[in-house]
């Protein structure tokens, strides 16, 4: 028999070696899942993992790896800092959706007005809007105890409901034939967020996701609030004593991680999206929990699995594209993904030995 | 049919040295994007339908690609672009969510042919099309006026948008026609598609004493539960066969392929160009599915020969004198309904009680 | 009246199973988000199974294994592999989501055999989850396993040290939510539409966690619960279908809010000290790993 033993502190190896293992234990099982059904697994992989990067039209789908990434990492980033503190936000998608809200009501408010200060001031509207949808769960765990994980995800259907209503009521496009939906905001180009350069796929909220990517890294590794956050998740006690106040640890590291769901939300609505509508939440919210952990809480793994996840997106269009390969392989894939990354963490924080 | 195929490869002929988009021998390669799964048995499983009535017709002569289930937004102009880059030289982008996305694509593609379903864009590679719902609904009506015994029918509304207000009015005017007591309600799902929802409105119909359910929501729910009830519905965008001969009476079938075969056609033979149209029963996009045992030979006779005065251009089913819900004005005496009032229409006309949606 | 009430039952049927089984799970300590994903597996295999044999018992019966099957999944990966029970929920959800909607193809635009009403119009499985509420609590509050279970929830540590087999509780706990979810997520496709689609329960999965919230971890809050937020939802089609102006999507946030003050006055309660009411288990979303 066998047993584990947890060992002092997380192996480095195998903290990189996992998501790899995580990656190519999925590609496998996946491969046989698609022999089962009669793909060619070979081919399959290719066209969802290799083909983005580096086929005929990678060109063009490349850039679009960094539309799709860039909310995910910007989502992804706050979330890390609360989840290393042991405070569970899974409330992304309510703050990215209420963020984009605030931020097109803005746009929406100025319309047709073309002043410099509207994109800006949407920016500011977005990372408000998501902080403030943040603030209720802190506060209410900092007031009453009430658990955050609960409240934040309550509040994701209290945003989506909002969202119906912004589509079909107050912000629905006055010149378009009464179907729901508000203004498309790239085609009003003072609060457009389009891209920068063109076919780069570069456009502000990429290079939010870069910047919150440098700011995370600096916060956690440099900053004696990264160390707070660090200890309040590994001892909460120990941090007590280290004159870490856990009420304000919990109302930054929700505000934080709203306000960066909000501005990825914001960035989404003014350029990509376009436009409020009644589905607008689709997932990131969510899918940006994956990524968090995914790339362990560290910037740099955060880069790589919100990467990663762009290009199972993307190479499961394609696939359905080559191969006819139904839509459903994504989820498939991302949940897999998951498990076996979950899984394997067993093996960074503990040692199996051979029960004596 | 056959002289259709025949001008068809007789133009492809003369045009095969103007087009040299696709030379000799090459395979055109068709790309169809679906806003849900081709398994919803409703609105994408109608559209595929019609991709695979093209392969059929065409053969070896094109070849299509589809992709399902993709979100409005961002990701349908990537879906898009990307069927572009890969060589597919006409595209359809099957729901109105796709506009803004198919405008965007079909700028940076200008040798592509676009064709975006019930949107109001156009372009000079960008076609739009669009189904008369309303000419369908109008001979549900009549069944439902006819077979109502509580004389009260029910609607169960996905969006308040132009095309369900249509489909509301026209019903509810030609039930009223045959049945002067009818009364309409009105339940608005909020979704295309979400069975068990769909399940509670029509039970919410049926507690209020309605007995003929029409929907205009994507799943069979509403049969199921009209069965339950001993009422009676109707299968809506494919025919929903497997609840005949009762609850489903009839239904009204989004029938794409004609179109998509013209089109395809067009493109094949160098003809192509944008257009903006609205067909109906006479072209066969809208098509009743078989009416059942279950209703009276002289009420069926009648519901066809409507549908044969709808097909022929003889009747428009929004025939004046009509009015507004508020009791103003709208058609007069012999006047029919313009396409553009009808495209834009947020109202409903006098009689029905419940409120519109704001 | 008679009506609203059997519409209400009908639909508060599938998220009562649901949230009851989780009920289970998280007064065990374990947090499983992944109801969803087990509901909707449990709508898949149940319809396969009663199309294949033309019974609807047989179909319930084959959703509750496979949503039991599905829930092994999470349990090997957080009780044995000690992994994040919200991440490993999401994965289920994103995991059972999927797969079904691959192997789900042959059977769509297939019709389901129809089930009897029982007594009062209600069909067997309405009674069944209205008996199981009384069941549920007796058994957590007056059975010695109810006991173990709750020991185990309330604190793991103290539970192991006093020889009760925590891992093991908390497996036959999932299982049993993960039964519960896949007779729900049955419910939708067998009794409620007859057919079966893909991403057929439609978010129902999520409203059983709130459920379970709402009802302060107590069974006849589970059954409260059910009817709120079923019945918001009949309410609002049935005052629409009664000619009423209704802002459907404000009145469709009521449940969740309600949810969060509920949770609010519940966690105020323990804070300041105040006994009585349900709380949330002490060792909820935590993993457990005995060190001897």
């Amino acid at each position: 028999m066998f047993r584990l033993e947890p060992r002092a502190s997380a192996s480095l190896g195998w903290q990189i070696a996992t998501p790899v293992l995580a990656v190519l234990a999925t590609m496998l099982v996946g491969g046989i899942l698609f022999a089962a059904m009669g793909f060619d697994p070979l081919a399959a992989i290719r066209t969802i993992f290799w083909d983005p990067l580096f086929g005929p039209a990678s060109g063009y789908s490349r850039p679009q790896l960094l539309v799709k990434a860039g909310p995910l990492i910007l989502i992804a980033c706050g979330l890390a800092l609360g989840f290393r503190a042991g405070i569970w936000n899974i409330g992304a998608e309510g703050q990215y959706i209420i963020g984009a809200i605030c931020g097109a009501a803005v746009a929406l408010a100025a319309y047709p007005l073309d002043a410099f200060w509207i994109f800006p001031a949407m920016i500011l509207a977005g990372a408000a809007g998501g902080w403030a949808w943040g603030m209720i769960p802190a506060l209410l765990r900092n007031w009453f105890g009430a658990s955050e994980i609960l409240v934040s995800l309550m509040l994701v259907y209290v945003a989506q409901k909002i969202a119906a209503w912004m589509a079909f009521g107050p912000m629905k496009n006055p010149e378009g034939f009464n179907f729901p939906g508000s203004r498309n905001l790239q085609q009003y180009e003072a609060a457009a967020n389009p891209e920068l350069i063109a076919g780069s796929g570069l456009h502000w909220g990429v290079v939010a996701a870069g910047v919150a990517l440098a700011l995370t890294w600096f916060v956690m590794s440099r900053h004696i609030l990264g160390f707070q956050i660090r200890t309040a998740g590994a001892a909460p006690r120990a941090a007590r004593f280290a004159g870490v106040r856990p009420e304000r640890l919990v109302a930054l590291c929700l505000g934080v991680s709203g306000a960066l769901a909000g501005l990825a939300g914001l960035f989404e609505v003014a350029g990509p999206a376009g436009q409020i509508t009644e589905s607008f939440g689709s997932g990131y919210g969510f899918t940006a929990i994956i990524v968090a952990f995914l790339g362990r809480l560290h910037p740099l793994g955060i880069l790589l699995a919100g990467l990663l996840m762009a290009l199972t997106y993307i190479g499961g269009e394609l696939a359905q594209m080559m191969l006819n390969l139904p839509a459903a392989t994504v989820q498939v894939f991302q949940g897999m993904l998951l498990f076996f990354l979950l899984g394997f963490d067993i093996l960074t924080r503990y040692r199996i030995r051979r029960r004596a | 049919m056959k002289r259709r195929t025949l001008l068809g490869s007789a133009a492809a002929l003369v045009a095969a040295s103007a087009l040299p988009a696709l030379a000799h021998g090459e395979k055109l390669k068709v790309g169809f994007i679906y806003v849900g799964p081709v398994g919803d048995g409703g609105w994408t499983f109608q559209h595929d339908l019609a991709r695979k009535a093209v392969l059929e017709k065409y053969g070896d002569r094109v070849e299509t690609t589809f992709i399902e289930s993709v979100p409005e937004g961002a990701d349908a102009e990537r879906a898009i672009t990307q069927l572009a880059l890969s060589g597919h030289k006409l595209i359809f982008t099957t729901s109105f969510g796709f506009m803004d996305a198919t405008v965007n694509v079909a700028k940076k593609f200008p040798d592509v042919k676009f064709e975006h379903a019930t949107g109001y864009k156009t372009a000079e590679n960008l076609a739009t099309y669009d189904a008369r719902f309303y000419e369908g609904r109008a001979v549900m009506g009549t069944i439902a006026g006819r077979m109502t015994k509580s004389n009260k029918i029910g609607y169960i509304g996905s969006f308040p948008i132009p095309e369900v207000v249509q489909g509301i009015n026209s019903s509810y005017l030609h039930a009223k026609k045959v049945n002067p007591d009818v009364e309409m309600k009105v339940v608005w799902a909020y979704t295309w598609f979400d069975p068990a929802k769909e399940a509670d409105a029509a039970a919410a119909l049926i507690a209020e004493g309605v007995d003929v359910i029409l929907q205009h929501t994507d799943s069979t729910a509403p049969l199921a539960k009209a069965q339950e009830a001993g009422a009676i519905g109707f299968g809506q965008a494919s025919d929903m066969a497997a609840f005949k001969p009762t609850p489903r009476v009839s239904s009204i079938i989004d029938n794409w392929a004609p179109y998509y075969i013209k089109r395809v056609g067009a493109v094949l033979g160098g003809t192509w160009t944008s257009h903006s149209v609205w067909l109906g029963i006479g072209e066969g996009e809208v098509e009743i599915g078989e009416i059942t045992e279950a209703v009276p030979a002289e009420v069926k006779a009648e519901a066809e020969a409507l549908k044969a005065k709808i097909a022929s251009g003889e009747y428009h089913p929004f025939t004046g004198p009509l009015k507004k819900q508020d009791g103003s004005d709208w058609l007069a005496e012999g006047q029919t309904a313009s396409d553009e009032d009808l495209r834009g229409m947020n109202f409903y006309v006098e009689g029905i009680t419940a409120p519109m949606p704001k | 009246m008679m009506t609203v009430l059997i519409l209400l039952m009908g639909a508060a049927t599938p998220i009562l199973f649901a949230a009851l089984g989780e009920l289970v799970v998280e007064r065990a300590g374990v947090l499983n988000l992944g109801v969803e994903g087990m509901m909707i597996g449990g709508a898949l295999a149940g319809f396969a199974a009663a199309h294949a044999t033309g019974s609807p018992a047989v179909g319930f019966a084959v959703a509750a294994l496979a949503g039991a099957a599905l829930s092994m999944l999470f349990a090997v990966m957080t009780q044995y592999l000690l992994s994040n029970q919200v991440a490993t929920g999401l994965a289920l959800v994103l995991f059972g989501l999927g797969l079904t909607a691959m192997f789900g193809k042959p059977y769509e635009g297939v019709k389901a055999p129809a089930m009897m009403a029982g007594p009062l119009g209600l069909n067997g499985m309405i009674w069944l989850g209205l008996a199981l509420v009384p069941a549920v609590w007796w058994g957590l509050t007056r059975t010695r396993p109810g006991l173990i279970l709750r020991a185990v929830g309330e604190n793991h540590d103290a539970a192991h040290a006093l020889g009760y087999p925590v891992r093991r509780v908390r497996i036959l706990a999932i299982a049993f939510g993960g039964a519960m979810a896949g007779m729900g997520g049955a419910y939708v496709s067998i009794a409620t539409v007859l057919q079966w689609t893909e991403g057929m329960t439609a978010g129902a999965g999520w409203i059983a966690l709130a459920i379970v919230v709402f009802a302060q971890w107590n069974p006849w809050g589970v059954l409260a619960g059910a009817w709120l937020f079923g019945g918001v939802t009949v309410l609002q089609l049935r005052l629409q279908a009664a000619g009423v102006a209704v802002p459907v999507q404000l009145l469709s946030m009521a449940p969740y809010l309600a949810t969060i003050l509920v949770l609010v006055l519940i966690s105020a309660r323990q804070k300041f000290g105040r006994s009585g009411g349900g709380s949330a288990p002490g060792s909820l979303g935590r993993s457990f790993h005995a060190l001897r």
